[in-house]
């Protein structure tokens, strides 16, 4: 658990910092800032950064923490759930964690967790002594009983108040400096050149074009993006005003075996009086010309037919077939935003009742309808995929925004059909590109988690969809794919609350304005570190190179209990069981490394 | 081409269906979960083999069935030797019995007292043949209560009967001093458990037809308790409503949801994982002696006393216990296989999924106890597989009684030489018997630790992945191991061989001979060259790597002229059959 680490390995910034500044210390000690995106700072950007700055609540911002945390320390008791010992110590809040000390005698090392995953706090007094019930964002539930009615109240709110602050570049990442890692390392594993350079490998019809280098093109797309090579940038410009948020069509991936690629967008803006633009037109035009010849093209829109006509009515819409010649529609409605994050909350209270009969529990199941969610994402996934590689055709993937359940399918068609995405660089790669560069928003989509009170307005689990849908193929195909479920449990709860950086943001833009690259570590740093390996890789993987297709048959979806329940019930039989694993095959690499050393002492005659 | 074979016995049902363009649609439905298609060009032929097969998978006759004609080329001593290979006697002295405590019973060596218990029965040592006799006759079919598992370091007996014959007010002393005897023969606790592994209802039905439960005003010192498993009618109706839900085309996500709730199959199978693990808890936290009992003592019964020696007793957790287990709470006290598993043509409300419901209650604790099992999931559904074959002596006739009648001995062959044959197939890579902490199992049987059991419903379904276990891999990886390390003990000890000679200052042409074919290179590449044969290979690639044809998200049949390649699908697609 990245959130709960020992503190006697490393010493923790201090969350005080002197009163007047408008950043704390730790970040002004930091490296100059320098954007590693060579952005020329237009007096609009600036704007938008000090927004960033001081965060949607401006008293954040500015604000000390010391003024935030109430209580220092109080005397605790922290349970942790099934098969974990309870902890007795001294509490303590500090700006960014809640860490609980036990006693000189323990052996016990400092219990440790980062505000930001808690989810939603709840507090209980009686007699002389209070209870803290804290719900966290990777869907742990915490209890802490402690000493003083008074202590509970000031620490639950300090909780509260330091958990929720908004503000970017005051949270922990810009803080976190641990031992072995340098700042600035993996950030430039995956940059929109290195994929570009394997596309390039294939074939020519593609450029890197820098139209979006300040971002002015389209603010959530990264600073460079793959398009056709007959369109010039003034038409992608032109392009982008006609989609929402600027998000003209570009390559997701290119499928060599087939000559086809897979594009994403935001919708067109259509409107009302179904307007049309000529490059945009021009654009999808060049996108078959440069594939294999004949090869048509398929648009897969993630809303319904209907749905994608009444967008229309606020300025958006779909493509007419009349504009687009070649190109096919095909309506895939999948659900998005508010209904998936409710699915996601009701799955999870569904989760938390251990006492519930089998028809109460099958039937929650159902009425979640989160397994549906699965089904359908990876059946769109499929259908793309499909497309390409046994219809020759190319596809062009988006919803409304374009930047959820689009992203869902691209990533998720990629790693059925390509290799190199299943493994771990591979998959760490496909993450970066399609995720994070490519604007999911995880700022707002991840602001909160299962846990939460309050109404949602932007959150919603997409990413944790993705994961999970990655989680079913790598359980039908278990030798497929070079990483294990630990990673993707890594990724889900770093997505929510992290000390690295990877995740922070809605955008390359906002990234890029805070700093994020120079100023925090990444994730993928962290990752790759020796000794994560093994809780991380599948020990069964081996190489295939055939496109995987999933079946999505509900009897073949199952309840991710890894990710699920992965705090109701004691690990303990699997996780042997998968050290077991783990000790065959690593005593099978050593038998077989020993081989030549028995050679090598062969006599020679 | 391969050739697809059904055993006439596997098929439950066959069914014709309306004429189509392209002929005689005709599905069988077997007893394992298989599903067949075809299309037979011609409605006379189709009509012709829908009538053969109705025949051949109904036989009137215990001798016309695979096992009386099976001839796997074994002579007679080898056969014999088969049927020797499980030996309850043995298991009961393995237990600790007979002892100061138990002792054998001579009562039904002729099955005088009751036809469906084996010969040999392990009661109380203070129990007498007077007492036995009386209480058999208060007890539903004479199935008074036996010893079926002793606990040796508890000094507690499971034991296991049918229904008193009590109806409102009826008693019977020598029952009520067998159940003493039962309770004094634990030195340790005085109290005992009886189970009536029936729901309340059910039972105080039956004191209406005289029959019933025990009053505990009746018998000192025991404490009665229901466990509520359902009759042989609600598990048969809920597995036909579960294959329904599962036999669907274009199933969605929710009405499987809805349908495996309300088919109530798992919650059947947590009814019976519940009561398994009452018992064990009455054993090893009270330790007070249990007595298991349903209606007639056969079915619910059996389920729950194998199942908690299976949790209790880590010896049934492997390949021969298992089968020791089987041949001792099912076979020998009569769970009616033949007429659960409807082997002849009789009624069919005596079929029931009795026997699978428990095979699934242990493939629930291989899941969650991963490394306490030396066998895997293949060999339950070999096993299941072959309760239906009869194809082997073992599960035909109901009884032990029938069983000689039939000669079953002399005239079939036993299923469990074959299994331990085949062992490898049948290993869990992950076995660790040494680990103590297994030793008795505690399930927990929280709701959404039970999951539908795809493997076992959807075995024969190309389309529904997994389709290759990973336990298969892990296996041929250990086996490997194993190998290579005997190879380099091999090399070592030829090398120190070569050097002792070497220091003699003998070096031969043969010597060197002797040692080069099994240089290192050569070996460790036969090796592999074997190893291709198994899973990490391009084999298997093209098994992992699927034809989405075989999956049902395709949209784009209809928006091009070209039309999808013809899928052979067992279960849904068609396969043709020319006459």
């Amino acid at each position: 658990m990245p959130a709960t680490q020992s503190l006697k390995k490393r010493k923790i910034v201090s969350a005080s910092c002197d009163s007047g500044t408008s950043c704390p210390a730790g970040v002004a000690s930091c490296p100059a800032s320098s954007c590693p995106f060579r952005s020329p700072r237009s007096p609009r950007l600036k704007l938008l950064e000090s927004a960033l700055l001081l965060g949607p609540r401006p008293t954040a911002g500015g604000m000390e923490f010391s003024e935030l945390i109430r209580t220092g320390r109080a005397q605790a008791e922290l349970l942790r759930g099934p098969g974990a010992p309870p902890l007795r110590g001294t509490l303590c809040v500090t700006g960014h964690h809640l860490l609980l000390s036990p006693g000189p005698q323990a052996t016990s090392d400092l219990w440790l967790l980062l505000l930001r995953s808690v989810d939603s706090i709840e507090k209980r007094v009686a007699g002389d002594s209070g209870t803290i019930t804290l719900r966290c964002k990777d869907l742990r539930v915490l209890q802490l009983d402690i000493e003083g009615v008074e202590a509970t109240l000031d620490i639950a709110r300090s909780i509260e108040a330091l958990s929720s602050l908004e503000s970017v570049i005051t949270s922990f990442p810009f803080f976190y400096r641990p031992k072995g890692l340098r700042l600035g390392d993996a950030w430039h594993f995956h940059p929109p050149e290195h994929y570009y350079k394997r596309v390039a490998r294939e074939t020519n019809a593609w450029r890197l074009s820098e139209v979006n280098e300040d971002f002015s093109v389209c603010p959530s797309y990264p600073r460079a993006v793959i398009v056709p090579r007959a369109v010039d940038d003034d038409a992608l410009a032109r392009s982008a005003r006609f989609r929402q948020g600027g998000r003209f069509p570009v390559l997701s991936y290119h499928h060599a075996p087939s000559g086809t690629v897979l594009l994403r967008s935001s919708q067109p803006l259509t409107g009302p009086q179904k307007r049309r633009c000529a490059e945009d037109e021009e654009l999808l035009r060049a996108v078959l010309a440069g594939a294999r010849p004949g090869a048509r093209g398929f648009i897969v829109d993630t809303r319904s037919a209907q749905a994608a006509k009444q967008a229309r009515m606020t300025g958006g819409g779909t493509e007419a077939k009349a504009a687009y010649p070649g190109w096919k529609r095909l309506h895939r409605p999948m659900e998005r935003g508010r209904p998936l994050q409710e699915s996601f909350v009701r799955l999870v209270e569904a989760c938390g009742d251990l006492e519930q009969s089998m028809d109460r529990w099958l039937s929650r199941l159902e009425g979640c309808r989160w397994l549906a969610h699965v089904k359908e994402a990876l059946s769109t996934a499929c259908l793309a995929a499909q497309g390409m590689e046994r219809e020759g055709a190319c596809i062009l993937v988006h919803g409304a925004e374009g930047t959820d359940s689009t992203l869902l399918v691209t990533s998720l068609a990629q790693l059925i059909l390509d290799p190199l995405s299943r493994t771990m660089t591979g998959f760490q790669e496909l993450v970066e590109r399609e995720w994070i560069q490519a604007g999911h928003p995880f700022q707002l989509r991840c602001a909160h988690s299962a846990f939460s009170h309050a109404r949602p307005k932007h959150e919603a689990p997409t990413f944790l969809l993705f994961l999970d849908c990655v989680w079913q193929l790598g359980r039908q195909f278990p030798l497929s794919l070079e990483f294990g479920e630990g990673l993707l449990l890594a990724l889900f709860e770093h997505a929510y609350a992290s000390p690295f950086g990877t995740f922070l943001c809605n955008s390359e833009k906002e990234r890029c304005l805070c700093e994020v690259r120079t100023r925090t570590h990444s994730l993928w740093s962290g990752l790759n570190q020796p000794k994560e390996q093994r809780k991380l890789r599948n020990p069964l993987y081996v190489l295939n190179p055939l496109a995987i297709w999933p079946s999505v048959e509900p009897q073949s979806l199952r309840l991710w209990q890894g990710l699920f329940l992965r705090w109701t019930r004691p690990p303990e039989p699997s996780e042997a069981a998968w050290e077991k694993v783990w000790q065959i095959v690593t005593d099978k690499e050593k038998t077989e490394g020993s081989q030549p050393t028995v050679s090598a002492s062969e006599p020679q005659p | 081409m391969t050739v697809e074979m059904i055993l006439h016995h596997h098929i439950a049902s066959v069914e014709k269906l309306a004429l189509t363009t392209s002929g005689c649609p005709l599905v069988i439905q077997c007893k394992n979960f298989r599903i067949v298609h075809f299309i037979v060009p011609r409605e006379r032929d189709c009509h012709d083999i829908y009538n053969s097969l109705l025949q051949l998978s109904k036989q009137a006759k215990y001798e016309d069935l695979y096992a009386f004609s099976y001839n796997p080329k074994q002579n007679d001593s080898e056969r014999l030797r088969g049927w020797q290979l499980i030996d309850l006697a043995e298991e009961y002295k393995r237990m600790g019995v007979p002892n100061s405590n138990w002792q054998l019973s001579d009562a039904n060596r002729e099955y005088k007292i009751c036809e469906t218990y084996p010969r040999e029965l392990y009661v109380p040592r203070i129990a007498s043949k007077p007492i036995i006799v009386g209480s058999s006759k208060f007890r539903s079919k004479g199935r008074f209560p036996v010893l079926s598992y002793y606990h040796r370091e508890k000094e507690a007996a499971v034991c296991r009967c049918s229904q008193p014959l009590s109806g409102f007010s009826a008693r019977c002393l020598e029952d009520e001093h067998l159940l003493q005897a039962i309770s004094k023969a634990n030195p340790v606790n005085r109290y005992m458990y009886v189970m009536d592994t029936r729901p309340k209802l059910n039972a105080m039905a039956n004191r209406a037809a005289g029959k019933g439960y025990e009053n505990e005003d009746n018998y000192s010192n025991i404490r009665f308790q229901f466990v509520g498993i359902e009759n042989i009618h609600v598990m048969r109706s809920s597995l036909q409503k579960l294959l329904e839900v599962n036999g669907t085309k274009g199933l969605s996500v929710n009405d499987f949801y809805s349908g495996l709730e309300s088919s109530g199959w798992l919650r059947h199978i947590k009814a019976v994982m519940d009561a398994a693990i009452f018992l064990t808890k009455a054993i090893m936290i009270e330790n007070a002696s249990v007595l298991v009992h349903c209606s007639d003592g056969w079915d619910r019964t059996s389920q729950v006393c194998s199942l908690g020696s299976l949790l209790l007793d880590s010896f049934y957790r492997t390949i021969r216990g298992f089968m020791v287990l089987i041949e001792k709470d099912w076979i020998s006290f009569g769970h009616k296989f033949s007429e659960r598993c409807g082997h002849l043509d009789s009624d069919p409300k005596e079929v029931s999924p009795v026997f699978t419901q428990f095979l699934e209650c242990v493939w629930h604790l291989t899941e969650q106890f991963p490394q306490a099992f030396e066998f895997n999931e293949a060999f339950l559904l070999q096993i299941h597989e072959h309760i239906y074959s009869c194809q082997f002596g073992n599960f035909l006739g109901n009884c032990q009684k029938e069983r000689e009648e039939l000669k079953l001995k002399e005239k079939t062959y036993s299923l469990w030489p074959f299994l331990l044959d085949d062992q490898k197939k049948y290993l869990n890579p992950l076995y660790s018997p040494k680990s103590q902490a297994v030793a008795v199992l505690e399930p927990n049987t929280v709701s959404f630790n039970f999951k539908f059991w795809r493997n076992m419903y959807h075995q024969f379904d190309r389309t529904l992945h997994p389709r290759q276990s990973v336990f298969n891999i892990i296996m041929n990886m250990n086996e490997q191991n194993k190998q290579l390390e005997n190879d380099i003990k091999d090399l070592e000890s030829k090398i120190k061989q070569h050097k002792n000679k070497q220091t003699d200052g003998v070096l031969t042409k043969e010597l060197l001979h002797s040692v080069r074919p099994e240089s290192p290179t050569l070996k460790t590449s036969l090796c592999f060259k074997e190893q291709t044969l198994l899973p990490v290979n391009d084999a298997l690639r093209t098994i992992e790597g699927s034809n989405p044809a075989d999956n049902r998200y395709s949209e784009y049949a209809e928006e091009f002229s070209k039309s999808e390649p013809a899928v052979v699908s067992l279960e849904y697609g068609v396969a043709r059959m020319t006459c």
